[in-house]
């Protein structure tokens, strides 16, 4: 009866109804993800499950049960951050930051899903890979909501990153 | 939320024999559930996890797709067969929420979940004859721009709020369930029910019964397909009208349409009226808006949902005329 957090393997909460996001935040004090709506419309909870973005408000932390989570603590080391956050920074993808842990967590699974050719509703044709552009990033993480409406600064940082990444 | 208790069922047959138990719910993604149980609609003492079976999408011997109950929302949109063969469901299902909540909804799920009426899920301030069944309908008056304008009643005027159950109606799709007595098959288009003065039985699931699978049958050679959906915003919300539509043209007449609506109904709308008016006929813009006149012929706008009327034509006039242009 284990969970894998950020590589540590911690027993689950006794509770079952302990959502994967309080059980973040009040059982392992990792407050890096973010509870915002608390009914899946904000996407400020967002962490890795598996590698997959999911809203961590939504998931019973029993559900993750063998699984692997990675929060947004799990994506730097110390000091070092990981290039979406700095790119974040570079292009003032926030204000108050209390969306940008789910944000860049979404974008870190958003990119991979991108490189592995998955469509979205924008994607003109869907036999092939679809294109790198700020239409499709924009759609892409629309789950994710910003209240201070950084969204132009958060699909540069994105877009830098992915061109960084497919040159 | 009411102290429940968790476990995962590893079989088909293991989730339906619990669902036969009193007080038990399956739980999918947990997308709608978790949520319906936080805000207290919902009160399961015990839920089954059914995340752990049924999760492939499998070619049937008649060359149609077996999808698993259980296969994600987004694993479905972006498996290369069903994105070259029935792109309008790919499309429908990209269009549903966002990108996290596809990661974890599952197709049953999908399915199954409940109307997103505002009223409905408010126990502490609104009457629902859905949730209590005989307690008054607030939606009625109230504020009705995502409720329904066909097939609803003085009990109950919610709507199903899937978009993929939209492509699955145009698609034909077929409902693998198993129960008590065995397997049997539904089409998805009989599965959902009208809310008539029992707005609280959703679907034709019977006691114990689980949904394992939907199939889809063999695409048609040279069919044309797209799905429609009209929001509020441009990503990231419900339909207030969606249409999916399947065509094939030959002569310059439909040898086979299929149409479906979704955001007007307590059920993915399944157009047999226009359907069977179009069928064989011309594929012209006089007989697709006569065949959407008759198909909502019968329509009940309220005050607050009545663009939906014009919207719900227009838009499906607008996609049939798109198809059509496809195989000139």
């Amino acid at each position: 009866m284990a969970i894998t957090i950020n590589g540590t393997e911690v027993p689950l909460p006794e509770d079952p109804r302990m959502s994967l996001a309080e059980f973040l935040r009040d059982g392992l004090h990792l407050t890096g993800t973010k509870i915002g709506c608390n009914q899946g419309g904000c996407g400020a909870c967002t962490v890795l499950i598996d590698g997959q973005r999911v809203l961590s408000c939504l998931t019973l932390a029993v559900q993750a049960e063998g699984r692997e989570v990675t929060t947004i603590e799990g994506l730097s080391s110390g000091d070092d951050l990981h290039p979406l956050q700095e790119a974040f920074i570079a292009h003032d993808g926030f204000q108050c930051g209390y969306c940008t842990p789910g944000q860049i967590c979404a974008a870190t699974a958003m990119l991979r899903e991108l490189a592995e050719g998955m469509p979205s509703s924008v994607t003109g044709d869907l036999s092939r890979p679809a294109p790198l552009t700020a239409e499709e990033i924009r759609e892409r993480m629309s789950g994710n909501l910003c209240r201070c409406g950084a969204h132009n600064g958060i699909i540069a940082a994105i877009l830098q990153v992915a061109q960084e990444g497919a040159a | 939320m009411n102290p429940f208790t968790y476990r995962r069922a590893t079989t088909a047959p293991e989730a339906a024999a619990a669902a036969a138990l009193p007080g038990h719910r399956l739980l999918g993604g947990g997308t709608n559930l978790v949520d319906l149980m936080r805000k207290g609609v919902e009160h399961p003492e015990t839920l089954i996890d059914v995340t752990g079976f049924s999760q492939q999408i499998e070619l049937t011997p008649g060359g149609g797709l077996l999808i698993g109950g259980a296969v994600r929302n987004s694993a479905l949109a972006a498996h290369p067969q069903v994105r070259r063969d029935y792109p309008l469901l790919s499309r429908a299902v990209l269009t549903g929420a966002s990108a996290q909540i596809r990661n974890m909804a599952t197709v049953a799920g999908n399915v199954m979940q409940r109307t997103r009426c505002t009223y409905f899920a408010d126990p502490a301030a609104s009457r629902c004859n859905k949730r209590v069944p005989g307690s008054g309908c607030d939606a009625q008056g109230g504020f009705t721009r995502y409720h329904a304008i066909l097939g609803g009643s003085s009990a109950c005027i919610a709507t199903h709020p899937s978009d993929m159950c939209v492509a699955l109606a145009a698609l034909d799709a077929t409902l693998h369930l198993l129960g008590p007595d065995g397997p049997r098959a539904l089409p998805l288009s009989e599965f959902h029910r009208l809310p008539g003065d029992t707005p609280h039985l959703e679907t034709e699931l019977r006691p114990g019964e689980i949904i394992t699978g939907v199939e889809l049958p063999p695409p048609l050679p040279a069919m044309r397909s797209a799905y429609r959906k009209v929001r509020d915003r441009a990503s990231y919300a419900f339909a207030l009208v969606s249409v999916g539509a399947c065509i094939t043209v030959e002569n310059g007449h439909f040898a086979e349409i299929r149409l479906a609506f979704g955001g007007i109904a307590h059920r993915p709308w399944r157009a047999t009226r226009a359907e069977a008016a179009l069928r064989s006929g011309p594929a012209t813009p006089e007989a697709v808006e006569a065949a959407l006149k008759l198909e909502f012929a019968e329509a009940r706008p309220l005050d607050g949902n009545a663009f939906k009327l014009p919207l719900a034509r227009r838009s499906a006039a607008a996609l049939l005329a798109q198809l059509i242009g496809e195989t000139a």
